[in-house]
């Protein structure tokens, strides 16, 4: 199943947001989306994920979902939106609750998606007691309980730290390492993007708009070497000679907003 | 790099000969505990120096009669049936005002907060409506409703809805948006989000307005009653004061408070309950 952003643009009042941004993410695909701040990453990725309407274009979807899936399109959220009066078991069986799916079979696909996230020991803790990496990988194993095609990926590491994050990290490259899940993930972290993606959609300042398209010419499985280091690096520093001088512009006005 | 001339102030060969002293501790206060049994023994203390005034004639016993004078009118009270009548009349009157009130307050309070054409209907309505004192439509309510327990129980419920429909808008208004969008991203349907996220988000919101709605139930029956009723606490303490029966006044006054107080304690043992989370 592909996910196509078709001449998408967007403003928001008299604030031009998004400006004519198109790409596809093909089935089992990782596209990074990296920018300076406030270049519309996050309007792009409600807009993929139908929370947003654009005022031009639109997000499409090409193909059939997997066999199973409830949720093609589904989302992973920086701020984990875990329901806090529900326990990690709860919020996991919350997105199943109106699937249709009998009440045994839903304590088995959850108790699978706690396994798989290594949250079968807390199933019965409160987001309160959990630490911020334990509620994203609550927030992951709601994801993948709904057997997504594509996931959407908001910053899913920025508010943890970062032995957490490298932790998550090594989560999501297993994740997604099989290729029977795509995603598409917007991140300020270059090394998380070179990391990940297959391909980085560089996006301009505001309005965003594809600055360039740069592919990852390594499997992820080749990035773990650390003799790829070195070219993981310079790609690295490619992205953000790219994004440098626009970012440096975007915190003036912000500054001076 | 900046650098400090060797032995000037402040550089480490001069700081190493200096007098050391320890840092002084300046993060004490702003911290305030209440302690278990603080609040008990103040109000021991109080009604002791109390009794011990009213014992002693250094108050006039007709103006505050002693602790003791109202704990023994009301064991006369209650030995004689009276008490409990007064009291079952209001409780009754207070119940069905409340629930009545809580009703419609929490269905006006949930359309308004979920829906755009209630909101701008409801918002306007109650900002006119909300401010005007409850008590003052007593009479109006008596000349729609008759004499009965009907206008009295009428203004309870005006009073109670006012504030549940604006504590649950309120409460709604403020569940986190993203938990909102987190279930719409999943296709959770309408009704599932209301029942699942934005009713237990607005709860801490609406059992915050039970507590409020349950005092302005409490002022409006013995207010009510104050003006037109034979029994009741508010009736029974009005005439106390009428007769200058201060310790049945007071004994009215005590058994008002022990009322507000339960219902209090319940209120903390429901968000116990249903709070738990927090």
């Amino acid at each position: 199943m592909d996910l196509i952003a078709d001449h998408i643009s967007h403003r928001f009042g008299a604030l031009e947001v998004l400006d004519d941004v198109s790409f596809t993410v093909s089935s089992g695909e990782v596209v990074a989306i990296v920018g300076p701040s406030g270049c519309g990453k996050s309007t792009l990725l409600q807009v993929l994920g139908g929370l947003l309407q654009p005022s031009a274009g639109q997000a499409e979807l090409r193909g059939t979902p997997p066999p199973g899936s409830l949720n093609p399109l589904t989302f992973v959220f920086q701020d984990f939106a875990l329901l806090p009066w529900c326990t990690v078991e709860q919020n996991v069986e919350f997105v199943l609750l109106h699937t249709g799916l009998p009440a045994t079979e839903r304590a088995a696909v959850v108790a699978d998606a706690l396994r798989r996230t290594g949250l079968t020991d807390f199933r019965g803790a409160w987001p309160k007691q959990l630490s911020g990496g334990m509620r994203q990988r609550v927030g992951i194993a709601r994801a993948l309980a709904v057997r997504p095609a594509i996931l959407l990926m908001n910053e899913p590491l920025s508010a943890l730290d970062s032995q957490t994050r490298e932790l998550l990290m090594e989560d999501f490259i297993g994740l997604l390492a099989d290729g029977a899940m795509g995603a598409v993930y917007v991140t300020h972290n270059l090394e998380e993007a070179v990391r990940l993606a297959d391909r980085i959609v560089v996006l301009s300042r505001r309005p965003g708009r594809v600055r360039e398209v740069v592919p990852i010419p390594l499997t992820r499985a080749e990035r773990g070497d650390i003799h790829a280091r070195g070219q993981l690096l310079a790609l690295q520093g490619e992205l953000w000679s790219l994004i440098r001088g626009q970012a440096i512009d975007a915190e003036r006005e912000m500054q001076h907003a | 790099m900046l650098e400090r001339p060797e032995n000037a102030p402040g550089s480490p060969q001069d700081d190493r000969k200096a007098v050391t002293q320890p840092v002084a501790f300046r993060g004490a206060g702003f911290a305030p505990k209440s302690g278990r049994y603080s609040g008990w023994i103040a109000i021991i203390l109080v009604i002791g120096l109390w009794q011990l005034a009213g014992s002693a004639g250094w108050v006039n016993a007709l103006f505050l009669p002693t602790p003791s004078a109202i704990a023994r009118a009301i064991y006369q009270l209650a030995i004689s049936g009276a008490l409990w009548h007064h009291v079952s009349v209001s409780v009754m009157r207070i119940g069905t005002g409340w629930i009545l009130g809580t009703f419609a307050g929490v269905i006006v309070g949930f359309a308004i907060g979920l829906s755009s054409l209630a909101r701008g209907v409801g918002i306007t309505f109650i900002s006119a409506l909300f401010p005007i004192p409850k008590i003052a439509l007593l009479p109006l309510l008596i000349l729609w409703l008759g004499i009965g327990e009907e206008p009295k129980i009428a203004t309870i419920a005006l009073g109670v809805f006012f504030s549940t429909a604006i504590s649950v808008y309120s409460g709604v208004d403020q569940v986190p948006r993203n938990l909102i969008r987190m279930a719409q991203s999943f296709n959770v349907p309408f009704a599932t989000i209301v029942r699942h996220v934005i009713w237990p988000g607005a709860l801490p919101s609406i059992l915050a307005g039970f507590r409020i709605t349950a005092s302005v139930a409490l002022l409006l029956v013995v207010s009510a009653e104050m003006i037109g009723a034979e029994f009741g606490i508010g009736a029974f303490v009005l005439q106390a004061g009428n007769l200058m029966q201060t310790d049945q006044l007071l004994a009215g006054v005590v058994i008002l408070s022990l009322f507000g107080l339960a219902v209090g304690r319940l209120i903390n043992w429901l968000e116990n309950r249903l709070l738990h989370w927090r």
